[in-house]
């Protein structure tokens, strides 16, 4: 039976807990570090399906190095790290595992908007550091009856915005245009939601249009008792964040995403009135397993000749 | 001419009172474990405490012409209410206004002692997510909570996880017939079926280590448990619990001998700890105190009192 599993190339996986599943399956290659391109020379023709991640794609070269390649497997909502030109110029299929984490990306957006306001984390330090038996420990801002801003009310957007409801929070959105199918109020002015609002969550995709679009100008808007929460990359100006949050313009922030992570700024560290996480805004390990087993499904679909579940659009 | 109010003092709560009633009272502060000086005493006609510093008889028959005592905060258990009773002093009180602050903290703490968030945070700050990625965390979206005590502050704690599209469980000594959350009339039965279990049952020897090591097995090596009623959960078998993987994790905001927190919890990676902040915002303190302000306004106005204790 050996004989009869396809070969696969395994790239990249951010949940490792495919790779036993895969190899029930599968003959699965996995290039060592740093040799990718001589070890893909000498299996290159076995090779019927590529996995890769949100991570780490296939650029054309190594798209064009496997004669036999008859699918590419993206794990993870964004293929960007992929050329897709190259695969479609190929006429192959692709896949990829979207909406699996959309919402437990809310859920934290939701929590670093708790934790920000109700100084959690920063609670959490006080009664670990035995602080309290000398004093109480200073007030946190109410979060229920407040406003909020999303900027970009897409999935995750909506998803969070349904939290919000439940917490009674006023809801309203920015995005380049106004949706017909729901009732939050619409800015088309980032500047102008922000002077409205007393949160403001970041979920917008990331694209030229917009990079660095939360900038000085906005958290001075957004105010002195505003918060911030962030899960978008590249959509705030960061340095502009810090400074902003070092002066008062804004009082605190909630953020998963970080310029150059792991490498997070002594200033931000150096912070009381943050809460920030290692972009774990889908570390669920449910979630994981939810891509998991799409991966499969797609990779099961197309070697027994059903519609792929996933294809990318 | 100003009527003369006494105001425990009660730097605990720090509560934004005093500029809210100096316009209108002569306020006399009583200072933490003083007495009223004699020559005040007799002038004092209303007096003004917390849910924290209470009051004692001895106070209120030191008090000649007391008329009224306003207690801010929601809770009436260290008040002397046979004393003020048998000198028919009426007493008002502030109910309600923290039970959705209560509930969105309870709420906060499930997320971060599901996700991690803490935990990230340490993570982050010591320098350690250059060694790799966190931990993973448990979903809590479209998961089972259990609630304990469906009174005021669980039933907000119910629709926040409806926003989840969580499936709502709870445990209360008699089934209420005026929601659509699973009831379960035996607490292990319910911390068998749920993923996480929240604890907002009032506190009272009848709750007293409602939460035993029995409940905790139950839960699983999958759940976790947040606590927001004092004396409800037994802190032994939790810390047991926890060290052993009997559960996953677990958020605080009350311990049994606070502020005194074991080391055995402050060590921990699982757990979320909280210096007792349920109704600790700014917005929450405001409102107690205009409303305590409220009642006395009231009482010398010769207005019906808003907030009487029943």
């Amino acid at each position: 039976m050996m004989a009869n599993k396809p070969e696969i190339l395994v790239i990249h996986t951010s949940a490792p807990k495919v790779l036993p599943e895969l190899e029930k399956r599968f003959v699965v290659h996995r290039p060592p570090e740093g040799g990718r391109d001589a070890f893909v020379a000498g299996i290159a023709e076995r090779i019927r399906a590529l996995v890769v991640s949100t991570f780490v794609g296939a650029d054309a070269g190594l798209i064009g190095s496997l004669p036999n390649l008859e699918i590419v497997i993206n794990g993870g909502g964004h293929y960007d790290s992929t050329d897709v030109d190259a695969v479609r110029a190929r006429g192959l299929p692709m896949t990829y595992t979207p909406l699996v984490t959309t919402e437990d990306v809310a859920d934290h957006v939701v929590s670093l908007l708790l934790h920000a306001a109700r100084r959690m984390c920063e609670g959490d330090r006080f009664v670990r550091a035995g602080a309290w038996s000398h004093g109480p420990m200073s007030f946190g801002a109410r979060v229920h009856g407040k406003k909020l801003g999303i900027v970009g009310l897409g999935h995750i957007g909506r998803a969070v915005a349904r939290r919000a409801e439940a917490f009674d929070l006023d809801v309203s959105y920015n995005g380049p245009r106004r949706k017909d199918d729901v009732s939050y109020r619409y800015y088309a002015d980032l500047a102008e939601m922000a002077a409205a609002v007393d949160f403001m969550a970041v979920t917008c995709g990331t694209a030229p249009e917009t990079h660095h679009i939360v900038d000085r100008r906005v958290l001075q808007a957004l105010g002195g008792e505003g918060l911030l929460v962030n899960v978008a990359r590249r959509c705030v100006d960061q340095t502009a964040l810090i400074a902003a949050l070092k002066e008062g313009i804004i009082a605190g922030a909630g953020l998963d995403v970080f310029e150059s992570e792991p490498d997070l700024p002594d200033a931000l560290l150096a912070m009381g009135n943050v809460v920030l996480t290692p972009h774990m805004a889908s570390a669920a390990f449910e979630a994981k397993q939810d891509q998991v087993d799409m991966i499969l499904a797609n990779l099961d679909a197309h070697f027994s000749g059903q519609p792929l579940p996933t294809p990318i659009p | 001419m100003k009527p003369d109010i006494l105001l425990v003092e009660d730097i605990s709560t720090a509560l934004p009172i005093l500029e809210l009633l100096e316009p209108h009272y002569t306020v006399h502060v009583l200072p933490e474990d003083s007495e009223v000086p004699a020559a005040v005493a007799g002038r004092i006609r209303a007096l003004v405490t917390t849910t924290n510093k209470g009051v004692d008889g001895a106070l209120i028959d030191a008090l000649p012409n007391l008329e009224m005592i306003a207690n801010a905060g929601a809770h009436l258990d260290r008040i002397d209410l046979a004393a003020a009773r048998a000198r028919a002093i009426p007493v008002t009180y502030t109910p309600g206004i923290s039970v959705a602050e209560v509930a969105d903290l309870a709420f906060a703490l499930l997320l971060s002692a599901a996700r991690l968030t803490c935990e990230g945070d340490r993570y982050v700050r010591a320098g350690r997510w250059h060694d790799g990625m966190l931990r993973f965390g448990i979903r809590v979206n479209r998961k089972r909570l259990g609630i304990v005590g469906l009174g005021r502050i669980g039933r907000v704690v119910a629709k926040r996880a409806r926003g989840f599209a969580m499936e709502v469980h709870y445990h209360e000594p008699n089934e209420m017939t005026d929601v659509a959350y699973r009831y379960h009339a035996d607490l292990i039965e319910l911390a068998g079926a749920v993923d996480f279990l929240v604890v907002t049952c009032t506190s009272g020897p009848e709750t007293d280590g409602l939460i035993n090591g029995r409940v905790l097995s139950a839960l699983g090596s999958g759940g976790v448990l947040v606590n927001m009623a004092r004396r409800a959960v037994d802190e032994a078998a939790l810390i047991d619990a926890l060290e052993n993987g009997v559960i996953a994790g677990a958020a605080l905001d009350t311990f049994a001998h606070e502020p005194r927190v074991p080391d055995a919890l402050t060590t921990m990676e699982n757990v979320v700890l909280q210096a007792h902040m349920g109704t600790k915002t700014w917005e929450t303190k405001r409102a107690f105190a205009a409303r305590t302000a409220a009642n006395l306004d009231a009482h010398f106005a010769g207005a019906p009192l808003p907030d009487p204790v029943p």
